[in-house]
């Protein structure tokens, strides 16, 4: 394959010259060298955030699969278990979620507006929400400990009559299922933090705002999975212990 | 979401608040719905309210329905692939009553 | 490399300096364990999979040495983990790695114009947890193992073992995402970093075969995380998910584990396929007939390959008609793969061919992966497969395919790109000698296999009845060659490295772009970023078409050579 390597006139931008716009395409400079040009390295990093949410995707992919396959065979048991979910609860940190992602959604329509202080504003309640979710967790989740519920040896069968040991398996996933949505959520507050860090200190500005984009975009993905997860979870009995 | 170098594309405000307002409602109805007994039919209307909500927050609130046909590809390619883990593991354990 | 010297006293100082290499820039520990250069970290995954597929190597012969004869010489437990282990180490710390982390990483952004890969400090975290996933297999193969085999069936896995199942699975699920950011980074790199001029149809197929590796690392490995996990969970606070006792289910686990390990063999195998182009194309010096054919052949093989899973549950209690649906696709999936054979004999047709080592093991990756992908079609005939699943006869099947073919890929990739990557010749002779060493000592393993799985001798057993000794023997007389065959290239590429002949940029006159920088590279590949005008493997005229109303080729053959 025949090469014309660029001459001396086109050279890419000698290292540390980050803000020389004396890059190949003419467009502004990376500050990542190994790319040509602000606009590939943008454009690469928000792939690589859709990749990893792809990836997130199967990983939790696999827990609904589990539990289709388990609520197709125990349809009583996983009616009757659910109805033991706090489905106020998770009602309210759906709702939480659900803001959340407005804030977020707002802070980067902030720093695409220039607008520092709402945009830090916004950063900071998004991280709030996403705290109180994971508060309201923690109660659910000693609601269950002290209700015996807890899928494991000290698990509570009598609770559930005949199906009490595939109660014991809708408790696992809901575990599994929410503990893993958790994790993420804490790492989502990790990555708020530092959202934030770099906001304050200006790092964001309607030419360059892709790192707030991406977090952006996996904050959203993490409400997304508990779109899915708080019908398929808490309203599964809902009709039994609601009306 | 930058479509043009050094020009963010800027989504006018109603278009965020409209979404959140609809996720609101359908927050709301998805449970108002599932207090009803509809037999077989509470699993695909909670499922449909749920895919409704997740589309306007992938469409909107990640800005995909601005993005390009590449980012468009891999977030249908992510959720064809959990379909067909979740479809075909199920079409085993449904069909093996069949016989 | 030339050092420092000076002329004597009175005459102008000459300083010849060595030139500035990837190697040479910066020395130092801190330098390699710390680098973001693509280069450096193949290197540093080169040596860490060499290190794991000697523990797997020795794994093997202790079984192998067990089953020279038909008693037991270990105590059944000890067998068990034997097989576990070397299942678990050659699979996840060897195959699936080997030619994406050494091969790959270091010739992809060179391949496509680029600098370095797109996320180059991921690239170091990807090998960061390729190492803890192996301190975690290393702290359980010293402790005592696992005798689960590598496929940590349920509930054996999670409820009965007492080996150490927990940590292993760990070990496994941090090992995953060191693949799933390997092929994360490649899938950025080949969209986003490709050179001006660098159309996908002007792509090497080894980037192709990369490409396609990492969609299915991406899609793939994060189910084999989760399920892996809920293992671990299972057995750390007993939350009983795959517990038949309360209900749980065997099945649905192996539907979960097969849903990434099917393609987790194409994962081993792809690469190795896109090595095998390269090294065809530059050794018959023509053009890989039918480009296209291949490309979309590897992509059908990625996208084929996640929709076969249940081949490996016909015998679970899964539905007979899951079953035939399987069956029906897992015979389609072998039509890619013969399209590219077919496509590389008639590359081979009217080549210039040139028999070096990397070509040794190319041919010898053909043949074998064919007889490997031929008994794959046998296994895929539910009613054959009944008969011989669990049998030594998917054992000769799998090893045809990942030490046939994949291992032999690896390797001529490895002499291949060998003078590019080090500046150094390896030495002919005692590779080629090694090379055939390789082909007789594997398929004298292996063969026999097909014939023990066929006159029933299970997998998995260390004892066995008697008529199967000879066999047996066979098999392991044949591993003692193979092993020979492996100890003699790890001699003589360490030897090349100080001693071995000073390589140019372009050895072997091949076309592709790593051979257009020198040999070994700079730390940023390229002066400046090249354009790209010509397709992939421009080695002569485009092949003559044949057939009616054509010239036919005939004795014109030595019109059509053409120097270039």
């Amino acid at each position: 394959m025949s090469t014309e390597p660029i001459l001396a006139t086109h050279a890419a931008a000698p290292h540390g010259a980050s803000h020389a716009h004396a890059t190949v395409s003419g467009l502004p400079a990376p500050t990542a060298h190994h790319f040509v040009d602000l606009v590939q390295q943008e454009e690469a990093e928000k792939l690589g955030m859709w990749t990893f949410l792809i990836t997130e995707v199967m990983f939790f992919g696999a827990l609904f699969t589990a539990y289709t396959v388990y609520r197709n065979m125990y349809p009583e048991a996983f009616l009757l278990a659910s109805s033991k979910l706090n489905w106020r609860l998770g009602g309210v940190n759906t709702l939480v979620l659900i803001v959340s992602s407005l804030t977020m959604a707002m802070s980067i329509r902030c720093a695409q507006t220039s607008k520092r202080g709402l945009m830090l504003m916004n950063i900071v309640l998004t991280g709030l929400f996403g705290a109180t979710f994971l508060v309201i967790k923690y109660f659910e989740y000693s609601e269950k400990w002290h209700h015996h519920l807890m899928p494991g040896p000290t698990f509570n069968y009598a609770e559930f009559g005949q199906w009490g040991p595939q109660a014991r398996i809708f408790f696992s996933l809901y575990f599994a299922m929410t503990g893993l949505h958790a994790f993420h959520m804490i790492v989502g507050l990790g990555l708020m933090t530092w959202v934030f860090i770099k906001a304050r200190s200006g790092h964001f500005t309607p030419r360059r705002y892709a790192g707030m984009e991406i977090s952006g975009l996996y904050w959203h993905f993490v409400d997304l999975v508990w779109i899915f997860l708080f019908p398929m979870l808490y309203l599964l009995g809902a009709h039994h212990h609601l009306a | 979401m930058s479509t043009h170098p050094g020009q963010p594309h800027v989504l006018p405000l109603h278009i965020y608040w409209g979404v959140f307002f609809a996720l609101v409602v359908g927050t709301i109805g998805t449970v108002w719905v599932a207090t009803f007994d509809l037999g077989p039919w509470n699993t695909p209307i909670a499922l449909t309210i749920a895919v409704t909500k997740g589309l306007l927050v992938i469409l909107f609130f990640m800005h995909v329905k601005y993005s390009t046909k590449l980012t468009w590809l891999f977030v249908a390619a992510g959720f064809v692939w959990f379909l067909i883990m979740v479809c075909i593991t199920m079409a085993d354990f449904v069909s093996r009553s069949w016989l | 490399m030339s050092t420092s010297s000076l002329m004597p006293a009175g005459a102008a100082p000459v300083i010849a300096t060595e030139r500035e290499t990837y190697l040479n820039n910066g020395y130092g520990w801190k330098s390699w364990l710390f680098t973001i250069d693509h280069k450096r970290i193949a290197i540093l995954y080169l040596v860490s999979i060499s290190f794991f597929f000697a523990i797997g190597g020795a794994f093997a012969t202790l079984m192998r040495l067990e089953l020279a004869t038909p008693t037991a010489d270990f105590q059944s437990d000890t067998y068990n983990k034997l097989f576990t282990m070397h299942g678990l180490v050659m699979i996840f710390f060897f195959l699936v790695p080997s030619i994406p982390a050494v091969l790959g990483n270091f010739l992809v952004p060179i391949m496509i114009g680029a600098k370095d890969l797109a996320f180059p400090k991921i690239n170091l975290l990807s090998w960061y947890i390729y190492v803890v996933g192996g301190l975690f297999t290393l702290y359980v193969a010293l402790s005592g193992g696992v005798d689960t085999g590598w496929t940590f069936y349920t509930p054996y896995s999670s409820t009965y073992s007492s080996s150490h199942v927990s940590a292993m699975a760990v070990g496994v699920f941090i090992t995953g995402f060191s693949s799933i950011l390997t092929g994360l980074n490649f899938i950025v790199t080949v969209h986003k970093m490709r050179a001006p001029g660098m159309t996908w149809f002007k792509l090497p197929l080894f980037i192709w075969a990369q490409y396609a590796t990492s969609l299915l690392m991406v899609l793939g490995t994060p189910v084999l995380a989760t399920t892996i996990l809920l293992v671990a969970l299972e057995r750390l606070f007993h939350i009983g998910i795959f517990d038949p006792s309360i209900g749980g289910d065997p099945v649905l686990f192996q539907h979960l584990f097969w849903f990434y390990s099917h393609p987790a063999v194409y994962i081993m195998i792809l690469p190795g396929m896109g090595v095998i182009n390269e090294i065809i194309a530059c050794f018959t010096k023509k053009r890989i007939f039918g480009y296209s054919f291949v490309a979309f052949s590897t992509l059908a093989i990625a996208l084929l390959g996640f929709l076969v899973w249940g081949h490996h549950l016909f015998i679970s209690g899964q539905s007979p008609y899951a079953g035939i649906v399987f069956s029906f696709i897992s015979m389609l999936v072998a039509v890619p793969s013969a399209v590219k054979v077919f496509n590389w004999t008639a590359t081979l047709y009217k080549g210039t061919i040139e028999i070096t080592t990397p070509m040794l093991y190319a041919l010898g990756f053909i043949g074998l992966f064919t007889i490997g992908g031929l008994t794959g079609i046998f296994l895929a005939i539910i009613s054959v497969d009944i008969h011989l699943t669990d049998t030594y006869f998917v054992i000769a099947h799998f090893h045809y395919v990942m030490v046939g073919g994949m291992l032999m890929a690896y390797l001529g990739g490895l002499h291949f790109w060998w003078p590019k990557m080090f500046g150094r010749m390896y030495p002919e002779f005692p590779a080629k000698i090694a090379a055939v060493t390789v082909f007789v000592g594997f398929n004298l393993t292996f063969f026999p296999q097909f014939i023990l799985g066929y006159m029933g001798m299970p997998r998995r057993y260390q004892v066995y009845p008697p008529e199967f000794q000879l066999l047996n023997v066979l098999s392991s007389a044949g591993a003692s060659i193979l092993a020979c065959g492996y100890i003699i290239p790890l001699i003589y590429l360490m030897w090349s490295l100080k001693w071995g002949k000073k390589a140019g940029p372009n050895p072997w006159n091949a076309k592709g772009l790593e051979w257009t920088i020198p040999s070994p590279p700079i730390t940023h590949n390229f002066e400046a970023i090249p354009i790209v005008t010509e397709g992939a493997y421009a080695y002569g005229p485009p092949p003559k078409v044949l057939g009616p109303g054509h010239d036919s080729p005939g004795p014109h053959f030595e019109e059509e050579s053409v120097e270039h």
